[in-house]
């Protein structure tokens, strides 16, 4: 079962419509967030990826309601929140640099949202206890921030947010500061961690790997706008637009003439005068010039017998264990990336060769 | 040389070098040392033999041992027989003092929290202009800005007049010559103490803190005693102590806006040295007064040693 299909039968968590936010005012005004419609589903892992100041962070902040849109709407599972300050948001936020209240124990830390809502001692006690058990952080409850390692600070705060049951959990790049091993297992924690409470988590994240990793949906922002909406395998197989098919792993663009469609099928003329088929997804071009993508892993080296879609001139061959990538120079000036599982016969392959590579077709993309 | 000769001559020549590092250091330091002695031991150590002499007639001392100072800042002598009298007269002015000088703190804690989070919050390049205009009063004396103030709250004074032509009262209050003078002049004069140590605490508070407040369902009043003044408690408590030791000791205030009726520490003590001429209880009621003020500092630094064990 897919994501999308998952996402059929659900209902909004978090829905944003015509969502906008500018900030400054006159020349200066800074358009953080452009007109976005978004709907993010109860019980769902879903990632907001993008460069650094592509608006992923204000979305964060305007679910929060750190910051009020300049327009449109924000509802939670249905209601309209717009207006509703921070604190009365069932909503709670695990800050990038975790945000932990300095003058107060661990477990002071995460009864805080209990105890603001006047909940009973009992009940913030016990709750407090399932909460350090839930982050294996038992044996810490007395301890002060500055006595925790990074990754403690970070499993405190994770705690803190899910204490009160929030029925939504935003995180903002939490695992930035942890370094790599740590993050991994973070990584995964965090994953089983939202299966285990069933919270609908918002992630923001600029690590494509990590968006991979985790999510159950991604959205791919840039400039303010959410570009793709979809799986981790609708952004990475089926990417819309350039940017995404750039952000997101290593790709093959080449341009090209779309000559005809036939449904989701169009024929494209390259540069070099080959003709592809792709597949046209949600792009609206139907005739004139288009960029067509594929995954260097979809591209491989032709056989001996072999009619290759393309052949190019070998410039540089790069072995990273796994795989091996052969960088080809088309004729047209274009490069290609070739990704050979292995390594490859070295003698056959010298850089200068001309060498013949095979685009699979049905892994061919028009971009929008 | 044998290694013995060798050892006693290296360790002579080490003595001789620490003895050297020791001139050099005690020639280094004697300048400061001088000036401390001078300006701050010595006066100090005066005003202790004072108060145990007998004093003159004519002001001064003369040099005739006697605790009578002490004696008299609690008991009054009868004339007749000889013998002590509690006297509350002394006490009361010290009580009246710490009173004053406590309303004061509170009152400027109570606007310099708000001024200080204020200029917190200020862009970072907005911030000196701010601070600025706090410290801008300093570049006036003290006695002239008492002056002026006393214009501003006399009875046909600025704030009268303004209450009078708005119709809000139709005879003036009487604010000079009372408490409530003392009181505005010493929260006026003492005010930038309270806000710059507690701008200094709030200007590294990292005000994602405040948003997770926010965020764990606090509102604005919870955020503000549960996150912003805890993390703002050193500062406060140094606006507290630096607003509180110089209001009790307070001299000019009391004498110009309390008309030298209501009498403070400052001005009672003032007046042994002048009208009263007796030098050794001037003296006597100065050390009970830094007496007092050691008491707060030790307070403090005992409730902050517990603070930092029981985090630690």
């Amino acid at each position: 079962m897919t994501g999308t299909e998952i996402a059929r039968d659900r209902k909004a968590a978090v829905s944003a419509r015509a969502l906008s936010k500018t900030f400054g005012q006159g020349e200066f005004a800074v358009t953080a967030l452009d007109s976005v419609e978004l709907d993010i589903f109860e019980n769902e892992f879903f990632t907001l990826l993008g460069p650094s100041g592509c608006g992923k962070t204000t979305l964060l902040r305007l679910i929060a309601g750190f910051e009020l849109p300049t327009h449109g709407s924000i509802a939670l599972q249905g209601q309209d929140i717009t207006d509703k300050p921070p604190h009365r948001r069932p909503i709670n936020t695990v800050f990038q640099n975790y945000a932990l209240f300095p003058h107060m124990t661990v477990a002071e830390n995460i009864g805080f949202g209990l105890r603001m809502l006047g909940k009973p001692a009992a009940e913030i006690r016990q709750t407090t206890e399932r909460m350090l058990a839930l982050v294996q952080l038992e044996a810490m409850a007395g301890r002060r921030m500055d006595q925790l390692s990074g990754g403690q600070q970070q499993r405190v705060a994770l705690a803190r947010a899910l204490a009160p049951a929030p029925k939504v959990l935003l995180l903002d790049e939490p695992l930035a500061a942890l370094d790599l091993k740590l993050r991994k297992n973070m990584q995964l924690e965090l994953k089983s961690l939202q299966a285990e409470t069933g919270i609908t988590f918002v992630f923001v994240t600029h690590d494509q790997e990590e968006a991979l990793t985790m999510s159950d949906r991604i959205a791919v922002m840039k400039s303010g706008k959410i570009l793709q909406t979809g799986t981790p395998r609708d952004i990475y197989d089926r990417p819309t637009h350039r940017f995404v098919a750039d952000f997101i792993g290593d790709i093959n663009i080449l341009e090209g003439t779309l000559e005809h469609t036939d449904g989701d099928l169009a024929r494209v003329r390259l540069k070099d005068g080959t003709r592809v088929s792709a597949h046209l997804g949600t792009a609206s071009a139907r005739s004139g010039e288009v960029s067509v993508a594929i995954r260097p892993e979809n591209v491989r080296l032709a056989g001996a017998a072999e009619a290759p879609t393309l052949t190019g001139v070998l410039e540089t061959i790069v072995y990273f264990g796994a795989a091996t990538n052969l960088h080809l120079r088309l004729g047209t000036g274009e490069e290609i990336v070739v990704r050979n599982p292995g390594a490859v016969d070295e003698g056959r392959y010298q850089p200068g060769a001309t060498i013949g590579a095979v685009l699979q077709p049905e892994l061919i993309r028009v971009l929008e | 040389m044998s290694d013995r000769e060798a050892q006693t001559a290296l360790a002579a020549a080490i003595a001789q070098n620490r003895r050297n590092e020791r001139l050099t250091r005690a020639w280094l330091l004697a300048p400061a040392l001088t000036l401390i002695l001078a300006i701050s031991i010595l006066p100090l150590a005066i005003t202790v033999v004072y108060s145990f002499l007998t004093p003159g007639t004519y002001g001064g001392v003369t040099w005739e041992f006697s605790t009578d100072s002490y004696v008299q800042f609690l008991f009054q002598r009868d004339i007749f027989d000889d013998s002590l009298v509690f006297n509350s007269a002394y006490v009361s002015i010290f009580l009246r003092s710490i009173g004053l000088a406590l309303g004061a703190t509170l009152g400027a804690l109570i606007l310099g929290f708000p001024t200080a989070y204020f200029i917190a919050t200020k862009p970072r390049e907005q911030r000196n202009i701010w601070l600025f205009l706090i410290t801008l009063p300093f570049w006036t004396n003290l006695l002239i800005r008492t002056y002026a103030m006393l214009l501003i709250i006399r009875d046909e004074g600025l704030i009268n007049i303004m209450l009078m032509k708005a119709g809000i009262i139709s005879s003036p209050l009487t604010i000079l010559y009372t408490d409530t003078a003392v009181f505005i002049g010493l929260i006026y004069s003492f005010l930038p103490f309270m806000v710059l140590p507690i701008y200094a605490s709030l200007e590294k508070l990292d005000f994602s803190l405040v948003e997770a407040g926010y965020d764990l369902y606090a509102n604005r009043l919870k955020v503000l005693f549960h996150v912003i003044v805890p993390l703002a408690k050193p500062g406060i408590v140094a606006g507290c102590i630096l607003v509180f030791i110089p209001g009790l000791g307070a001299y000019i205030t009391p004498e110009l806006l309390g008309g030298g009726k209501k009498l403070m520490i400052g001005n009672m003590i003032a007046m042994q040295f002048g009208a009263s001429r007796n030098w050794p209880f001037g003296s006597a009621a100065a050390l009970i007064l830094m007496a007092l003020v050691i008491l707060v500092l030790l307070a403090n630094a005992l409730a902050a040693r517990k603070g930092a064990s029981r985090n630690g």
